[in-house]
């Protein structure tokens, strides 16, 4: 589903990614791990599309496509889904709206009959209950004071509404209580299926309790340093970064 | 007429041709009135960039237009103007082509007992001489050679009456419509309103430029509030994309009235408004939104001036400009006099620039001379959020969508500020008509 081949990146001049190599099939769920500043948010960012990354060297496709061609929108249509570590508020522009647009944007990309206003908003509302959150965030504007919580929360209902092929969850647990965190996790477990796929960039292995991911990678450098099972996040947990930066530098 | 200079000189002889068609004679003050305004507006002549009103707007592209007075009753088709009525029944509404009364497109006079509306001329034939009072310049007000220019070419417009007491729940309607001229026109209507003590009214003033008009609007607004009156006012511009407009909004405000006034700035070539409250005795409220929409080589030019005369007045005032190209001027100047002690006023004047070929001016000006105020000012000049675009279109949106979608919802903020649900619908409605007809969105 999405391949990523010896990718170079730099931001302002500075290499961020230094050759990093990543294959994720369907059905698979992915989780990069970490040190602060090991690139794990910009990996996220420039498959996302977001401006402001000079790719200086390698590929990316996704499902066969050349991914770091193609706009964000683009992306989004062909099923690419990025929830943000940090959602952005938008004033005036209603959270509803915005979901209904977006879903219909997909939709009329894949050659699909728009759906009316009523069975929007029910269709919203039952994935809204599978979130526990209020109905009344529906009639806000976007993420506008929204507490932490809740705007992680409405990131994973906009996944659960426009039900991506490949989700790509850039630290979605920080800032959660372990309610919130237990809710966020049930929803993104609600999403897998044979034919999607989830990566997960996350500093903490604590919501890897929650989602059992099937691969674990350490990402370090702007490189993968180390693979392995789930395992690995739990001698992560314990060890800390510092030996597999040592075994590679070794 | 020696020393007249030539920008003046077509509207000294468009006046001898005025005053020969006024049908029957005036009574002598009105004439000495308007042939007294003539002068001082000859005088004087246009303003100039030396003068700091006028620092940023140029009259020299109004100049340079020989505009005529409106003689001959013009028409509109019913038609063209429909998408310019308020849907929702007003209780009235009074339509003006080329500055003169339209009978077949207003609608039948109003039966609401404590209001009362008549067009200007009628009432300047019937009861000239209670008008007298209203009509002569007021001690206080700046003087303006527009106003003076509108008073030397008085002819019709509108005088609305609303009785102590009466609450008018239904909105009046006046709409003003340009036309296409061979020769473009000036007009000058003049709009007298007058809300007695207690007496509450909606007002929906509307100028709507059909395709090809190119004449000047140079109306006078003047609004008087008594003790506890209150009047929401919505006043659209939606000249032609050739039309020159020139709006002066006077409002005198009385013990614990309240003004709101909305105003839409969303089309013309070359537009000025000024609008100036005068809180003269306490706890007089003034709230001010407005909104300007600029592309191509337009020019909107809005000068606000708060005067809180009297203790315990208070005043919001919020104006926000969406710039796709030409300029847009802002000056917005609360004065607050010596014994207006516990004034609350607050103004804000926010922009989206949205492209390298557009000039935003913005002056916001306080003028305290009291102690223990509550006074705030800020101006901003931005872009679109990048974050939030990028956002839109990680889920989906087309970048043409995510940025009508923000410029939308920067537009929004002011018009959520309408209080009459109707005139929000139709604010809203005349809003997203003009982002839709407009080129504001250039990509840089």
């Amino acid at each position: 589903m999405l391949s990523i081949k010896n990718l170079h990146a730099r931001v302002a001049g500075k290499d961020i990614l230094k050759g990093l190599d990543l294959e994720v099939q369907a059905g698979e769920t992915h989780a990069i791990m970490g040190p602060n500043g090991s690139g794990k948010s910009t990996l996220a960012h420039i498959l996302a599309g977001r401006e402001g990354y000079e790719i200086t060297h390698g590929s990316v496709t996704y499902l066969g496509m050349e991914l770091l061609t193609m706009a964000p929108e683009e992306r989004a249509r062909e099923g690419m889904f990025l929830a943000f570590q940090y959602p952005v508020e938008i004033p005036g522009v209603n959270n509803v709206y915005l979901l209904k647009a977006a879903y219909n944007a997909i939709r009329k990309h894949r050659g699909e009959e728009q759906l009316d206003a009523v069975d929007f908003l029910a269709l919203v509302k039952a994935k809204m209950q599978l979130m526990e959150m209020d109905a009344s965030l529906l009639s806000r504007a976007v993420n506008e004071g929204f507490s932490g919580g809740e705007k992680k929360r409405n990131e994973i209902l906009q996944m659960l509404v426009l039900e991506p092929k490949l989700a790509l969850l850039d630290e979605t647990d920080s800032g959660l209580d372990i309610d919130a965190l237990k809710v966020v996790a049930s929803g993104i477990n609600r999403l897998r299926s044979p034919e999607r796929a989830v990566v997960m960039v996350t500093h903490y292995q604590r919501l890897l309790d929650y989602i059992e991911p099937d691969f674990v990678h350490v990402l370090a450098g702007g490189r993968i340093l180390k693979s392995g099972d789930k395992s690995l996040a739990v001698e992560l947990e314990r060890r800390g970064y510092d030996w597999v930066l040592a075994e590679a530098a070794a | 007429m020696t020393g007249m200079s030539d920008a003046v000189r077509p509207y000294a002889e468009g006046y001898k041709d005025f005053e020969s068609a006024l049908a029957c004679g005036a009574p002598p003050w009105l004439t000495a009135l308007r042939r007294e305004a003539l002068a001082r507006f000859t005088s004087g002549g246009f303003p100039g960039e030396r003068e700091e009103d006028w620092k940023y707007t140029s009259t020299r592209s109004l100049q340079q237009r020989a505009f005529i007075p409106a003689l001959a009753a013009s028409s509109a088709a019913a038609v063209a103007i429909e998408p310019a009525r308020l849907r929702e029944t007003p209780a009235c509404t009074l339509v003006f082509v080329d500055g003169r009364h339209a009978p077949a497109l207003s609608t039948a006079e109003s039966t609401i007992n404590g209001l009362h509306v008549n067009t200007l001329a009628a009432a300047l034939t019937h009861d000239a001489a209670r008008l007298e009072s209203y009509l002569v310049p007021e001690p206080g007000w700046s003087a303006d050679p527009f106003i003076a220019l509108n008073t030397a070419f008085l002819r019709d417009g509108v005088v609305i009456e609303v009785d102590a007491g009466i609450r008018l729940a239904q909105p009046l309607q006046l709409l003003f419509v340009s036309t296409r001229q061979a020769h473009p026109l000036a007009c000058h209507p003049r709009i007298l309103v007058r809300l007695g003590a207690g007496a509450h009214g909606v007002l929906v003033e509307t100028y709507l430029g059909l395709e090809g008009a190119a004449n000047l609007t140079n109306s006078h607004t003047q609004i008087a509030l008594e003790d506890g009156a209150c009047l929401e006012h919505l006043r659209l511009q939606r000249e032609s994309p050739e039309g020159f407009h020139v709006g002066r909004v006077h409002v005198t405000q009385q013990h614990a009235s309240r003004y709101l006034s909305n105003n839409l700035d969303l089309g013309g070539l070359w537009v000025r408004n000024d609008l100036h409250a005068r809180l003269q005795a306490a706890e007089a409220t003034a709230v001010f939104n407005g909104l300007y929409v600029v592309n191509a080589h337009r020019h909107v030019d809005n000068h606000t001036r708060i005067d809180h005369l009297a203790p315990h007045t208070r005043s919001d005032e919020l104006y926000r400009g969406i710039v796709g190209g030409g300029r847009a001027v802002f000056n917005g100047k609360v004065v607050v006099a010596k014994h207006a002690i516990k004034t609350d006023a607050s103004q804000s004047n926010d922009n989206l620039l949205l492209s390298r070929q557009a000039e935003i001016d913005t002056k916001p000006e306080l003028e305290i001379y009291a102690d223990d105020v509550k006074c705030s000012h800020g101006a901003t000049i931005g872009q679109l959020d990048e974050q939030a675009l990028f956002y839109l279109r990680s889920r989906g949106l087309d970048p043409e969508t995510a940025r009508g979608l923000l410029i939308g919802a920067f537009a929004v903020t002011v018009l959520d500020r309408i209080s009459v649900p109707e005139l929000r619908v139709f604010a809203r409605r005349q809003l997203s008509h003009a982002l839709a007809s407009q080129v504001v969105i250039e990509l840089s």
